[in-house]
């Protein structure tokens, strides 16, 4: 049987800002799979998923994705924009994610403004909404961050749920969600 | 001057032309303040007075150089990437400083810029009016598209260059509706009452509000108040426009403390 049109094929890719910071590397993802990457401080994690977002630089390599590939960030420190009067269903539908059938602990975020909510509470509420978005590639950037197990145990349930046709590139260092939730994870 | 003249077919049309910029430029500022670019508003307004005191020495329209000088602002905005309050504060103390120097060099450059810097709603013309009708409608008409994109852009950094969408179409359209909304507000409020509508309304919108369209409402109906209450007692009391209409929208700035949001918590 032939392997599935990745979503995302890195071939010897070095990449970093000024100069190379890691590298070099290769890996794939393929649709229904969650691939996580691991390593210590520095080793340039955080980087790889920026160099797909643009804000990091290709200096050697290459990386191969569908035209169309649409690609949700969770940023590993989410910035929450000071007294912005949205509330969490709001961030949900701006994310085009549904709010009909939440489950209670995010309905309960539903009606309470980004200023009204803990740390753990909005990194919970970012990282569902690029979750559970319609985007195929989906990165995750330390995702479990300040979150609580009940919060982490949702987040392992949706990502055990992934659609066939999506992937999730996922750095962590938590290396229990990472063997929880991975299909396969590089070490760097 | 008494109240009734404000009914005074006279006053209609200068009345008309705050009210729709009293919705305008709110909800400009709305977007402003999300971007945590709030003090651009009064950076652009300088740097368009600044244009314009420069037409009235060249003895050229001082409106298509008000307008210059605020896309100068705006092409600053954006080569400056995710500018700060600080560049804006430059912005703004250049352009104050360029239109009081430059006015000391001919009469009517001193004149235009008393006008622009002090307002003069009650001199509005139907120009006036018929580009702060069409500035409100392009911004309700766009506001839907506007916002999600900026909304996005805000909690999201990154999408776009992560989904190869480009972001310029949304940013220049912010600025060309910004710069129009500045230019328009500048020619007859005045440079400080146009700022003061940009920032105000918002800023205590955003506190007592929950929800994007509730801050939105807010933020506008905040502004029509202001200005009605302002234009009332300006005429009322002989005051300048520009200043009372700034004292109404401080007198708004408690409505910060009270301890509640509108709109439902749960």
């Amino acid at each position: 049987m032939s392997n599935p049109t990745p979503l995302l094929e890195l071939i010897d890719v070095r990449a970093g800002y000024a100069r190379p910071v890691v590298g070099p590397v290769s890996f794939r993802i393929s649709p229904g799979e969650v691939l996580g990457l691991k390593g210590v401080n520095g080793v340039g994690k955080t980087t790889l998923l920026k160099l797909l977002t643009g804000e990091a630089r290709l200096f050697e390599g290459s990386i191969n994705r569908p035209s169309d590939l649409t690609v949700a960030y969770h940023r590993q420190r989410p910035e929450r924009p000071p007294e912005l009067p949205l509330t969490g269903r709001e961030v949900l539908r701006i994310a085009a994610v549904g709010t009909d059938r939440l489950p209670a602990r995010m309905a309960a975020l539903g009606h309470a403004c980004l200023d009204e909510m803990s740390g753990g509470e909005f990194q919970l509420l970012y990282a569902w909404a690029c979750l559970m978005g319609p985007a195929r590639l989906v990165l995750l950037d330390e995702p479990t961050n300040n979150l609580d197990q009940v919060a982490i145990d949702l987040l392992l349930v949706e990502l055990e749920q992934l659609s066939a046709e999506r992937g999730v590139l996922m750095v962590s260092h938590d290396p229990q969600f990472l063997e929880d939730t991975c299909d396969r994870i590089v070490s760097l | 001057m008494t109240l009734s003249l404000a009914w005074d077919p006279l006053f209609r049309l200068p009345l008309a032309t705050g009210l729709l910029l009293a919705i305008a430029l709110p909800l400009l500022g709305a977007f402003l303040k999300m971007r945590e670019q709030w003090l651009s508003g009064l950076g652009v307004a300088q740097l368009a007075a600044a244009g314009g005191v420069i037409g009235a020495l060249l003895h050229l329209p001082v409106i298509l150089f008000a307008l210059a000088g605020a896309a100068v602002g705006g092409v600053a905005r954006a080569l400056t990437g995710a500018a700060r309050n600080e560049h804006y504060a430059v912005m703004l103390l250049g352009g104050w400083a360029a239109v009081l120097l430059l006015a000391r060099y001919g009469h009517d450059a001193n004149m235009t810029a008393m006008h622009l810097l002090n307002g003069q709603l009650y001199f509005t013309a139907l120009p006036h009016l018929l580009g702060a009708a069409l500035l409100l409608a392009t911004l309700l008409a766009s506001g839907h598209w506007l916002a999600r994109r900026l909304l996005i852009a805000r909690l999201f950094p990154g999408h776009f260059r992560a989904n190869r969408v480009p972001a310029w179409p949304h940013e220049l359209w912010l600025e060309a509706l910004l710069v129009g909304g500045i230019v328009l507000g500048i020619s007859t409020m005045g440079v400080m009452a146009t700022f003061a509508m940009t920032f105000i309304p918002p800023w205590v919108a955003f506190r007592l509000a929950r929800g994007w369209m509730r801050a939105l409402l807010l933020s506008a109906l905040l502004g029509v108040s202001a200005c009605l209450a302002g234009f009332g007692a300006a005429l009322a009391l002989d005051l300048p426009f520009g200043p009372t209409l700034v004292a109404m929208l401080l007198l708004t700035v408690p409505l910060r403390l009270l301890p509640f949001r509108f709109g439902r918590s749960a």
